[in-house]
């Protein structure tokens, strides 16, 4: 598998435009946003069906209690936000209005992880898939590439019952082709390899890509698991491929804690002697700075990566 | 409504006083003095405004009914006596009220019992939710209304507010908001906690028809609501009540705000809403 990183692409365009083609075939998506249509792209969704798009202005709590609402009455609604928003300030209303009805709401939520970039820590959500994860009813979802994110979004109009699907800011290379197919329950295997076992999501599994390329160099044999889906979480995966290399590492752009890290450690921990080495942003904070000099300085572009896992396999054997 | 008509829902809100107060009781925990101030709003509602359906789902004319939410989702006592006595559920439900595996939990989830639109609970979010399904309601040009009570102490949480400015900013005309206005919270008088005055100027601030009433007066609240489904604006009626109304000693007590009666209270409570 090659990156071809001269050719990224706005995962939220991607998002915007695979709205605008369900709205055609299903006049009960309706889309909430607030005052970020133009960042998350639902914007295209409002121009084509203004009857169906609601931006409720700066007021994320009133935005998830009234798509709660309107899928009380058989509505579909995606409601998005940047990350930030839609998990920690509204996190009541998603889970008492939201969550435990079993509505059918999906939170598209763009901008997650350190990735937002210049706009520093404050909008720089790194627990938002901690948050969503602990709660019951919810399906958590974290696409890598365009096309993936564009078969999770047609995959949610269709599937019943709340769904936190979160995008990157970034412009993402791809990774998948046409014949790509969304599975909730089945993780993907990218990539054969008997020492360590990668599992990933999102932005940073283009990194993982290339970083199992080096690994190889310095004779490390990786294997890759994509997991876009946190929740319900594939554990059969996780348990039959942890037994072949008994060293896992995960990989995220988020918080050690509660989010992908924390999932596979919480199945493993339970069922299998492996080792998980979890690398992600270590309890802190965020800070401003450029996308590519804060996936360096957090340790999550792909030569970053190699290092860690380099290390921290030489010092286990 | 005539006078026969005002007797037979004098009537059963004392049934529906008596049912709360014996359901708080064998529950040995719940709201009183907020589900009492709240029975006669509730009872014309359901009795004589709400086009509804007690068949529920299985109604054919199910789509038809007029929406409620009870955002002061503490009032569940009161809600579920009135839901029982229309014929939602059977009437002996009513004791299982906040019991393991019952369908009446400590407050209203649409999950599991008939009647209810939206899980309520947490403060604040009910009115989002009503404008939610009066928006679903006006893009289905179903012309049925929407009705949520809520609590004046919940004026306090944030997220009422943005509801409110989304209602009058999207003509929610086929909503009414009412205000159960007891001045009472947990913790003292609104006046004293956070001060909600002037609660009519403020709602006509936010560009919403403002209609104050007795909240137990029948016939003030009867024409309330039916003047509300004809506004051009959404609604709000600020209902004046009183906490725990129909019980002498719980009428304007903080204390009765979540606490269960013992047996003397109860008995105490139950004849005097007999002999009145």
């Amino acid at each position: 598998m090659k990156i071809d990183r001269t050719k990224t692409k706005s995962i939220r365009n991607a998002y915007g435009k695979t709205l605008v083609e369900l709205g055609k075939i299903n006049k009960d998506i309706v889309v909430l946003d607030a005052d970020l249509a133009c960042s998350t792209q639902t914007i295209m969704f409002g121009k084509e069906f203004p009857e169906r798009f609601f931006d409720m202005g700066i007021a994320e709590q009133d935005m998830m209690a009234t798509a709660a609402g309107l899928a009380s009455q058989r509505k579909i609604p995606f409601a998005s936000t940047f990350a930030m928003f839609a998990t920690g300030r509204t996190y009541d209303q998603v889970r008492n209005s939201i969550c435990y009805p079993q509505f059918n709401v999906k939170i598209v939520a763009t901008h997650g992880g350190i990735t937002v970039g210049e706009d520093g820590a404050s909008h720089q959500a790194l627990e938002d898939v901690a948050l969503m994860r602990n709660l019951p009813n919810m399906t958590v979802i974290v696409p890598a590439d365009c096309k993936e994110c564009e078969e999770v979004i047609k995959y949610a109009a269709v599937h019943k019952g709340p769904m936190y699907i979160r995008i990157a800011r970034t412009n993402v290379p791809d990774i998948f082709g046409e014949d790509y197919k969304f599975e909730l329950n089945k993780a993907k295997i990218l990539r054969e390899g008997k020492d360590v076992t990668i599992v990933t999501n999102g932005e940073t599994l283009a990194e993982v890509i290339e970083c199992a390329e080096l690994l190889e160099k310095s004779g490390i044999e990786a294997q890759i698991i994509h997991m876009p889906v946190v929740k319900p979480l594939d554990s059969d995966t996780i348990l039959s491929e942890a037994k072949k290399t008994n060293f896992v590492v995960t990989v995220e752009n988020h918080s050690i804690i509660g989010g992908l890290g924390s999932a596979i450690c919480e199945v493993l921990s339970e069922n299998s002697p492996a080792l998980v080495y979890r690398i992600g942003i270590n309890d802190e904070f965020g800070q401003s700075g450029e996308q590519r000099e804060l996936m360096e300085f957090y340790g999550l572009t792909a030569e970053r990566l190699a290092q860690k896992i380099e290390r921290k396999f030489r010092d286990i054997k | 409504m005539n006078k026969d008509e005002i007797k037979q829902i004098q009537e059963l809100c004392r049934q529906n006083r008596c049912n709360i107060i014996k359901m708080i009781h064998c529950a040995k925990s719940g709201h009183p003095g907020g589900g009492l101030s709240a029975v006669e709003i509730l009872t014309v509602l359901y009795q004589k405004v709400m086009k509804n359906f007690p068949q529920w789902t299985k109604s054919t004319q199910h789509n038809e009914r007029d929406r409620f939410v009870l955002s002061k989702g503490h009032a569940s006592a009161a809600l579920y006596s009135v839901l029982a006595q229309r014929g939602y559920f059977p009437e002996e439900e009513l004791m299982s009220f906040r019991k393991l595996h019952s369908r009446l939990q400590g407050h209203p989830c649409c999950r599991t019992l008939p009647g209810i639109e939206v899980s309520t609970g947490s403060l604040g979010q009910g009115l989002s939710m009503a404008c939610g399904i009066a928006m679903a309601l006006k893009l289905d040009k179903n012309p049925a209304h929407v009705f949520t009570l809520l609590g004046d102490g919940e004026l306090q949480e944030g997220n009422c507010w943005e509801a409110l400015m989304t209602a009058s900013h999207r003509n929610l005309n086929n909503l009414t908001a009412i205000i159960d206005r007891n001045n009472l919270q947990i913790d003292g008088t609104t006046d004293k906690i956070k001060n909600l005055n002037p609660l009519d100027k403020k709602l006509e601030a936010f560009n919403w028809n403002v209609i104050k009433i007795d909240g137990h007066n029948i016939e003030e609240i009867y024409e309330a609501l039916e003047k509300s489904k004809k506004s051009d604006k959404p609604t709000a009626i600020i209902a004046n009540t009183v906490k725990g109304k129909g019980i002498s000693f719980m009428e304007n007590e903080c204390g009765w705000h979540g606490k269960a009666p013992c047996d003397e209270d109860c008995q105490r409570a139950l004849e005097e809403v007999k002999n009145k």
